[in-house]
């Protein structure tokens, strides 16, 4: 009997890898990091536009404070630059503290919406900052899905119908 | 848990990774792979800096003032410590896409352009993207297999993209770039200081000297004076005015790369859309802006496929380490598009010297990297 919802570990174990899906940066606002928002077609039937949505709309907001220039990021160059940087061996920049909160985020949001779906969201640093990927698994057990990628079979959605 | 079998020693990801870049300290260092040029700076540095510190500070500091040697001290290990941050750090630079996303990344250029029949040059990979109402243009690098930020580029030495690429320094031993830029700012300008400075008490200590024993004694009795002008005449002309454009830059927020190229000057009048049309603005974001951690995760640990029992050391997701795919000599000339346009990199700050050496231990890093062979390709630097 295949289980129904996905633990992160047991997507991992007993799920296989169907295909991957890559969500891009965003350039309109200069080179600060922000990904696109659009809904990959390939997600259609395995989570709801919304959450998804919602998910890079935070990513975003995280590396915007991230990137904030203000009086505190200011602050932190000139303090860095009097101590011609060797503050650095022992603070962390507010830039690294926020990465911290975003894998935070990432974590948990795989553990309760993606995973229970058979998708594990990839931290963008991991990707050199370039990609979200995202993983789409299909059930070991759901039967005769392909490995198309887009279109998994109804049997395979894991949690697909309660969690909706 | 399964059982852990002896393993073979710990690789890290820095082993691994493609470009031609030098690591040192098990990958807490990162230079380029020439290094000759950064050893004279050094050199010179050292050297002025210990015959003024040996000669003519003894002198100037019981004569006129024991706060002279004290503030060229200053200068001095302020200059060190910010040329050691720019040669041993990692300028920004862009890990190579993993075989996947580059696979993703074709597919989707394909659909947009088609397929181009065996043998036909296919035509360059270009996205348009509007910033700020401007139409700024990406390049896809064939290298790295990834559509260039705004602002990166590749280059061809390191054999890496770069984002905020400004020039491949041989001075300094390194690319400069977006996460480097205020070290390598803050060196030149405290070098053009420090040789100022040197430079004017070495004519002080002459002319009070030899108003008590004579020019030519004077120069006889230190001969390393005559040695540290002269230096210090040929680098001031040279620092002092590569400051003053780095200063230019800054302020109106561009890079030597855009500037060479005219990206934003000339007929088109295309303006910067990174700039935030305020000299202040500018370099406070330049300088003081917050810094991103780099991403190559160079002292991460490579997961050894062969070595059994390896349970749950999974350091990330899926996929985190692939062996390389090998990629042959020329791949960068795969349909020929070469990414080369003749940018020539500014050679930047010429030594002045200076004592001491402060090791310059790199911030934490984290996240694993791409792990491609890549082709070396000598050149210059690219864009």
């Amino acid at each position: 009997l295949c289980p129904q919802v996905h633990s992160l570990q047991e997507l991992r174990r007993s799920a296989s890898l169907a295909t991957k899906v890559f969500v891009q940066r965003d350039y309109s606002d200069g080179t600060t990091c922000q990904f696109q928002t659009k809904f990959p077609p390939e997600l259609e039937s395995r989570i709801e536009r919304q959450l998804f949505e919602e998910t890079v709309k935070t990513l975003n907001g995280f590396y915007a404070e991230a990137e904030k220039i203000g009086g505190s990021s200011y602050l932190e160059g000139c303090l860095a630059c009097a101590t011609a940087y060797f503050i650095f061996l022992c603070m962390e920049t507010h830039y690294e503290k926020v990465l911290k909160k975003i894998s935070k985020y990432i974590q948990d949001q795989n553990e309760k919406i993606y995973a229970p779906r058979g998708l594990l969201l990839t931290d963008p640093l991991e990707r050199g900052m370039r990609v979200i990927e995202i993983s789409i698994y299909e059930d070991r057990c759901s039967s005769g899905s392909s490995s198309s990628g887009s279109s998994s079979s109804s049997s395979g959605g894991g949690g697909g119908a309660g969690g909706r | 848990m399964s059982v852990m079998v002896a393993r073979k020693k710990v690789v890290r990801k820095w082993e691994k990774l493609p470009g031609r870049n030098t690591f040192c300290c098990d990958g807490r260092i990162m230079m380029a792979r020439q290094k000759g040029i950064f050893y004279l700076t050094l050199f010179l540095i050292l050297g002025t800096c210990a015959l003024f510190f040996a000669f003519e500070c003894r002198y100037l500091a019981v004569q006129l003032s024991p706060a002279i040697p004290v503030f060229a001290a200053v200068l001095f290990l302020f200059a060190m410590a910010t040329l050691l941050r720019t040669s041993f750090s990692d300028p920004g630079v862009i890990p190579r896409a993993l075989p996947d996303e580059a696979a993703f990344i074709e597919m989707e250029i394909e659909a947009t352009n088609g397929t181009v029949p065996q043998g036909q040059r296919p035509p360059p990979r270009i996205k348009n993207f509007q910033i700020n109402n401007q139409i700024v243009k990406l390049k896809y690098c064939y290298t790295c297999k990834i559509f260039r930020p705004p602002r990166a580029s590749h280059c061809s030495i390191c054999d890496n993209c770069v984002e905020r690429f400004d020039h491949h320094c041989p001075w300094v031993g390194n690319c400069v770039g977006k996460r480097n830029y205020r070290y390598f700012y803050l060196f030149i300008l405290s070098l053009s200081l420090l040789t100022i400075y040197i430079f004017t008490f070495n004519i002080v200590y002459v002319a009070l000297k030899s108003l008590k024993i004579g020019f030519l004694n004077t120069l006889k009795e230190t001969p390393g004076t005559v040695l540290e002008v002269l230096i210090c005449f040929f680098t001031l002309w040279s620092v002092v005015g590569l400051t003053g454009f780095h200063t230019f830059l800054v302020a109106l927020n561009q890079t030597t790369n855009e500037d060479i190229k005219g990206s934003w000057t000339g007929k088109n009048r295309v303006q910067n859309p990174y700039s935030h049309g305020n000299i202040v603005k500018n370099c406070c974001e330049v300088l003081c802006g917050p810094l991103p951690p780099s991403v190559l995760d160079r002292r991460g640990i490579l997961q050894q496929e062969e070595s059994t029992a390896q349970e749950g050391s999974c350091l990330r997701g899926p996929g985190t380490q692939e062996p390389p795919a090998t990629q042959g000599p020329g791949q960068a000339q795969e349909g020929g598009m070469k990414q080369q346009d003749g940018s020539i990199p500014l050679p930047s700050a010429v030594p002045a010297p200076s004592v001491a050496d402060t090791e310059k231990p790199e911030e934490k890093q984290r996240t694993p990297g791409e792990l491609p062979v890549p082709p070396p390709d000598a050149g210059r630097a690219e864009h």
